[in-house]
């Protein structure tokens, strides 16, 4: 039998049919749904007068345009509310699972999804959102859609897709103390460049990639569309396993043990041919941050911005417009800029390990004066492990409020803005001009290098935080 | 999912020679708060059509009268970010009809060939002849033809083949929808779901 990648082996089996000189008809397992790209969907099957084809494997949250205090209460933009009502009738005229506002379960839809044991090794997972990619961190493919796409899910629990080329990333050697998973994959994207994955599913390998945690791969894993990839995934192995043992159900899952039988098969075969092959060394990535306004615009944060751009095209309209945005120069270093935002959150990093990592530099010490904080966790649940282990108490001793859990800053459709012209350190995922609001300046790092920000007040490598006795490791 | 046939288009080029334009910039998310997919048009590049006051900002190619017509020819790495598809429909909204760039991101591709907008990719060396060909002629007409795949810049006779997914090029020629295509095949998915072989 011919050797596949463990990618080949979750498509193929999820083939339907295959179109000659088509797409592939795949089969969804699990399509997650929330509100921001679902109405226009919902709407389809209106006017065709059809029904939801598979409601039991659809999921909803609320998360994108939710403001992030005071949920209780009802929401005040109006246009929002809409969206969200629209969901609650949407979920409720077709059957739809639907963990809304207020409800213990809600957040971040790549939160929610695997701490509620809907994510499972050798799925197909779809969902309007092209951080979808997230999921791929427990062996499966996983991979954002557009809502004419997610009218074919809902009605058919099926779409067209073209089978992506195959990209495997390697990653060997020891991290550095201070460097977390969200440095890995902000470090490869610098590499190859925004789209240099684009046209291909990533598989992630190597040593360094089998001591994350769970939680560090879904970082890496979410970030993949940042390459321009579609999807990027991790075998699952004993850490996916144990992660999953812990959850308190599995929503279809009786029999965990003679599963995880199943899933220990989800590899790529040794002898396994991809597209494309990079292989990185682990022990030369340091803290990163970016200077410009994409994700591959990145560089380690004692760095100095590069004279050039990738292409090593000095004058290029584009790499010139991206520095005049963000209000640097070519040469520039960046330690020790003044800021005067830290966001927190999202789907990349707003997830328990984020949250205690930053707690490990906050504790103790105070905010500086000219920061403004938000401290937004990715779901109720990781809110609520905040409050148990202390987090809470421990970042409001530091001068920090945090917020309701949601999508918030990370794309600034509710109030949760930064403003024209101010620089933020983010934990999301995007450094888009305007992304984070009009005119506002992102600098994407890990939540150790916000909290180093946080409570300097200015770029600051956070290495100069972790002594030997305060191992900051995750 | 609209029904948009597309079959021969001859018209003048909005230039936007930008890398890496991203969804945020072709509709930024505090803009998605609609439940329909009309009306986006009015905030296509919304932050750099208008200034941060509200008024049209001189200097963008959607404000100058100079520039019109249904093709916007791109930069490198078009539509790369957020998989909105609310991005294709706000071009699509505003009056384009096809989009040219040497590179698109994946999800704006499947977004754009959804919804009727053709997505053109040619080369990164023809790229370049164009824009600058568009920016010295704003009149500078080219010619798209979907049955033969031909991509024609009218006044050099620059003529290229472009790529097309078979199946995708049959729907846009036909004014046909996937979703039609799926649901006429929901017997075979219910037997796919009784004899779904497990992960080997």
């Amino acid at each position: 039998m011919k050797s596949k990648t463990l990618f080949d082996k979750i498509w193929d089996s999820h083939v339907v049919r295959s179109i000659e000189d088509g797409p592939d008809v795949l089969y969804i397992d699990r399509h997650y749904i929330h509100e921001v790209t679902s109405p226009q969907a919902f709407n389809g099957l209106k006017e065709r007068g059809i029904p939801v084809f598979r409601p039991g494997k659809t999921i909803a949250t609320a998360d994108h345009n939710i403001p992030t205090k005071d949920q209780h209460l009802a929401i005040r933009d109006l246009q929002s509310r809409n969206q969200v009502d629209r969901l609650n009738e949407n979920c409720k005229k077709y059957g739809i699972e639907l963990f809304g506002l207020n409800d213990p379960k809600n957040g971040i839809v790549h939160v929610i999804g695997p701490e509620l044991g809907y994510t499972l090794p050798g799925m197909t997972i779809v969902c309007g959102d092209s951080h979808t990619s997230t999921h791929g961190a427990f062996g499966t493919i996983a991979f954002g859609i557009g809502t004419s796409e997610v009218e074919m899910v809902l009605a058919t629990q099926c779409i067209l897709q073209p089978k992506p080329k195959k990209m495997r990333i390697t990653l060997e050697g020891e991290l550095h103390n201070g460097v977390t998973s969200k440095d890995i994959v902000m470090y490869i994207i610098s590499q190859i460049s925004a789209s240099g994955a684009t046209g291909y599913f990533v598989e992630y390998a190597g040593s360094a990639i089998k001591r994350l945690s769970m939680e560090s791969r879904m970082t890496i894993c979410n970030m993949s569309i940042e390459m321009g990839a579609r999807g990027g995934l991790m075998a699952p192995d004993e850490i996916t396993f144990e992660y999953l043992r812990k959850l308190p159900s599995i929503p279809g899952i009786e029999d965990l043990k003679s599963s995880v039988n199943e899933w220990k098969k989800l590899q790529s075969d040794t002898d396994a041919v991809f597209d494309m092959d990079l292989k990185f060394n682990a022990g030369i990535i340091k803290p990163m941050i970016t200077y410009g306004t994409n994700p591959g615009m990145g560089m380690a944060i004692d760095d100095s911005i590069p004279l050039s751009d990738m292409n090593g095209n000095k004058a290029s309209s584009s790499f010139i417009k991206s520095l005049d945005y963000m209000g640097f120069k070519p040469g520039m270093k960046l330690l020790g800029h003044p800021i005067d935002y830290v966001f927190i959150g999202s789907c990349t990093n707003g997830r328990i390990e984020d949250f205690r990592a930053f707690a490990q530099i906050i504790k103790g010490r105070r905010k500086a004066d000219n920061i403004t904080a938000l401290i937004v966790p990715g779901s109720k649940k990781v809110e609520a492990q905040m409050l148990a282990e202390g987090l809470i108490e421990l970042y409001k001793e530091a001068g920090f409020e945090v917020r309701q859990p949601g999508c918030s800053s990370c794309l600034a459709m509710n109030e949760d803005k930064i403003p024209q012209g101010k620089y933020a350190v983010s934990t999301s995922n995007r450094n888009f001009e305007g992304r984070q609001g009009p005119g506002a300046r992102t600098l994407l790092a890990s939540p150790l290098t916000a909290a180093a920000a946080a409570i300097t007040g200015r770029i600051t490598d956070p290495r100069e935080f972790i002594t030997e006795e305060l191992k900051v490791k995750i | 999912m609209p029904k948009v046939k597309f079959d021969i288009l001859e018209s003048t080029c909005v230039p936007l020679p930008f890398e890496n334009v991203d969804t945020d910039q072709i509709i930024p998310a505090r803009f998605l708060s609609a439940t329909s997919r009309q009306g986006f048009g009015d905030n296509l590049f919304r932050d750099w059509r208008y200034t941060k006051t509200g008024e049209k900002n001189g200097d963008f190619v959607l404000n100058n009268p100079a520039f019109g017509g249904k093709v916007l020819v791109a930069g490198k790495n078009f539509g790369s970010g957020s998989s909105r598809e609310h991005a294709v429909w706000a071009i699509f909204d505003y009056g384009f009809r096809a989009v040219v760039s040497s590179f698109f991101a994946d999800i704006f591709m499947n977004n754009a060939l959804n919804n009727g907008l053709l997505p053109i990719v040619i080369s990164d060396d023809l790229l370049k002849k164009l824009h600058g060909m568009i920016q010295k002629n704003p009149d500078t007409k080219v010619k798209i033809d979907l049955e033969k795949q031909t991509f024609t810049i009218l006044s050099t006779g620059d003529s290229i083949r472009f790529d097309i997914n078979p199946y995708k090029k049959e729907c846009l020629l036909k004014g046909l929808d996937d979703i039609d295509f799926l649901l006429s095949m929901k017997s075979q998915i219910t037997s796919f779901e009784n004899h779904k072989i497990l992960v080997k």
